[in-house]
């Protein structure tokens, strides 16, 4: 009896070993895989600043922020990104101004106001507006805003600020749209049914209740809005003109990123350092939107 | 977690010590050209003959298994690297100038770059002279009624800086760094596009890819074409040359290479790279 109650128990501690051994392997198998997530991060990082800094040594840090002139190829090179930041800060401002407000409102009418097939249908259509590859916005756009804005204002060229703008806010509305809705609908029923009860219309409830409470995920989807519009490349690169003049409305304009990406392929020599150091200038703007980001979503988190 | 900063670390580290020494090997290769084992033939020159020349280097390595190198530095410097004895083979897209030619050194026209100037179809316009039409691109001449057109302003379309078809059509017409872009854009098919859809837009494209959707123009009462180009009467063209030295021998690997680019074979792969063969 004995003997049977200890072999067992050694049978038991073998068994529970090996369990161990695997857990163990499969934690390890996880941990790599999350490690080449951190790793890629930490070499992109690494990479830019290495890559990025010795031209803006060489130009001069100021120089290089705030000098207006870009000509890089030229027998005096220039290397002013002062158009390019404030057309990308423009550009995406432009964007949200316009975004914003369409893609709050839609978020309070799905989330809130829309029922069954038609919240279904408008959320697939959001959906697929997220899908659509950036090259296709550029082409469209190309082919059908920047003639439109050239009929439309009377102006020789259409391809313009104002043509990125629109197509930048187009491209936002999903990720908008999409984490506004989020954040609504974990508006808890309780705080609207009270407000209800309390004699508020529907909208004044909407938009005195719900809206408030989810406001940090709002703001959250704004500054995710803000992240992919200044990230963008290829539409913008279609539509903008690429000229490096400073930002106006009408006027041919470069973006940070498409200043790197028109010129990339044939660049040599300090031309080329100069566009990893515009990278790096951009990669700074991103790190700063994502701490603005984490910011929103930990406050979000604190109140919920 | 000191752990894990540790690892990632060295683990970094690793990686970057890798990527040097790839990136050096490589650098290794193209600056020397030099294979001992086999036959070898470097070239060093103009940019903007990469794609053509690189398609060449390509076709010939294969088939022959000779080792070929290509150092994009500018025409002045490919120029300078084969009379120094520093490359089999230079390349230049312009002609040799008299001191050069002067020096020992023999240029033989591989090809002809042609480059289109083109409209829109509804542009009436059928002819510029070299003179507007270095005006139209540096902003003295604003409206195509200027030049016999409707009344609507003109929109200079163009290159991004260091293509090559920028650096050619402003070279050839005198107007490097003074163009007044309304657009820079980043390939041929987009400069055609974006002619296409603007009445008022001009732009400059390699001949070869000019398609029906945009008009070229006459320059100088000549049009565009493989023989007025091969002919010398369409002006906006430059010449893809090869430079050698004029009293000494290519090495065995460089005078197969120059045998094979300018034998009948290599016509084909020329014009694929959208120029026009001397042949």
């Amino acid at each position: 009896m004995a003997n049977k109650a200890t072999a067992f128990l050694i049978g038991w501690r073998i068994e529970m070993k090996k369990t161990k051994i695997i857990e163990n392997i499969i934690h390890g198998i996880f941990l790599i895989l999350g490690l080449i997530t951190v790793a890629s991060v930490l070499l992109i990082t690494i990479y830019l600043v290495i890559a990025g800094i010795p031209a803006i040594t060489e130009i001069g840090f100021f120089k290089f922020l705030f000098g207006k002139k870009w000509a890089s190829t030229a027998a005096e090179p220039a290397f002013g990104i002062l158009p390019f930041i404030l057309t990308s800060i423009y550009g995406t401002a432009g964007a949200i101004v316009l975004g914003v407000p369409i893609g709050f409102f839609t978020a309070v009418y799905l989330s809130k106001i829309a029922t069954g097939k038609m919240r279904e249908a408008m959320e697939a259509a959001v959906s697929l507006l997220a899908g659509i590859p950036s090259v296709v916005y550029g082409l469209v756009g190309m082919l059908v805003l920047v003639p439109g804005i050239r009929k439309i204002f009377h102006v020789p060229d259409g391809a313009s600020l104002l043509a990125a703008i629109i197509i930048l806010a187009i491209m936002i509305l999903p990720s908008i749209i999409k984490v506004s809705i989020t954040a609504l609908d974990a508006v808890p029923k309780e705080y609207e049914e009270a407000s209800l009860a309390l004699g508020a219309t529907p909208i004044e409830t909407y938009f005195r209740v719900s809206v408030p409470a989810a406001k940090s995920g709002i703001a959250a989807a704004v500054v995710l809005g803000v992240g992919r519009a200044i990230g963008e490349a290829m539409a913008v690169m279609m539509v903008s003109g690429n000229v490096p003049n400073m930002p106006s409305l009408f006027q041919s304009v470069r973006f940070l990123t498409t200043a790197v990406a028109s010129e990339m392929a044939y660049s040599s020599g300090l031309q080329q350092q100069a566009l990893f150091s515009i990278a790096l200038v951009l990669f700074l703007f991103i790190m700063l939107i994502n701490v603005t980001l984490n910011f929103f979503l930990k406050k979000g988190g604190k109140t919920a | 977690m000191k752990k894990i900063i540790g690892l990632l670390m060295t683990s970094a580290l690793c990686v970057g010590i890798l990527a040097g020494c790839g990136t050096k090997e490589v650098v290794n290769e193209t600056t020397n050209g030099i294979v001992t084992e086999n036959l070898s033939v470097s070239t060093d020159g103009s940019t903007s003959m990469e794609k053509v020349i690189g398609s060449l280097g390509e076709v010939f390595q294969q088939e022959t298994g000779i080792s070929f190198t290509y150092n994009p530095t500018g025409s002045g410097s490919g120029i300078k690297a084969v009379s120094e004895g520093r490359c089999d083979i230079g390349l230049s897209s312009r002609d040799l100038k008299e001191e050069e030619a002067a020096s020992g050194l023999t240029a033989t026209v591989l090809a002809y770059d042609g480059i289109a100037i083109i409209v829109n179809p509804e542009n009436p316009v059928e002819e510029l002279t070299s003179e507007t039409l270095a005006k139209i691109y540096t902003g003295e001449i604003k409206n195509w009624s200027e030049v016999g057109g409707n009344d609507t302003e003109i929109v200079l379309i163009g290159r991004e800086a260091g293509s090559g078809t920028r650096d050619g059509f402003e070279s050839i017409t005198g107007t490097e760094d003074a163009c007044k872009y309304r657009q820079e854009l980043t390939s041929t098919g987009d400069v055609i596009t974006t002619v296409s859809q603007n009445p008022g837009a001009v732009g400059y494209a390699s001949l070869a890819s000019v398609k029906d959707t945009v008009k070229a123009v006459s320059v100088d009462g000549v049009a565009p074409s493989e023989e007025t180009i091969k002919d010398g009467s369409y002006v906006v063209q430059r010449p893809f040359v090869l430079v050698t030295k004029t009293d000494e021998a290519l090495s065995e690997g460089a005078q197969k290479f120059f045998d094979y680019i300018t034998s009948d074979e290599a016509v084909e792969i020329i014009a694929g790279a959208g120029v026009v063969a001397a042949k």
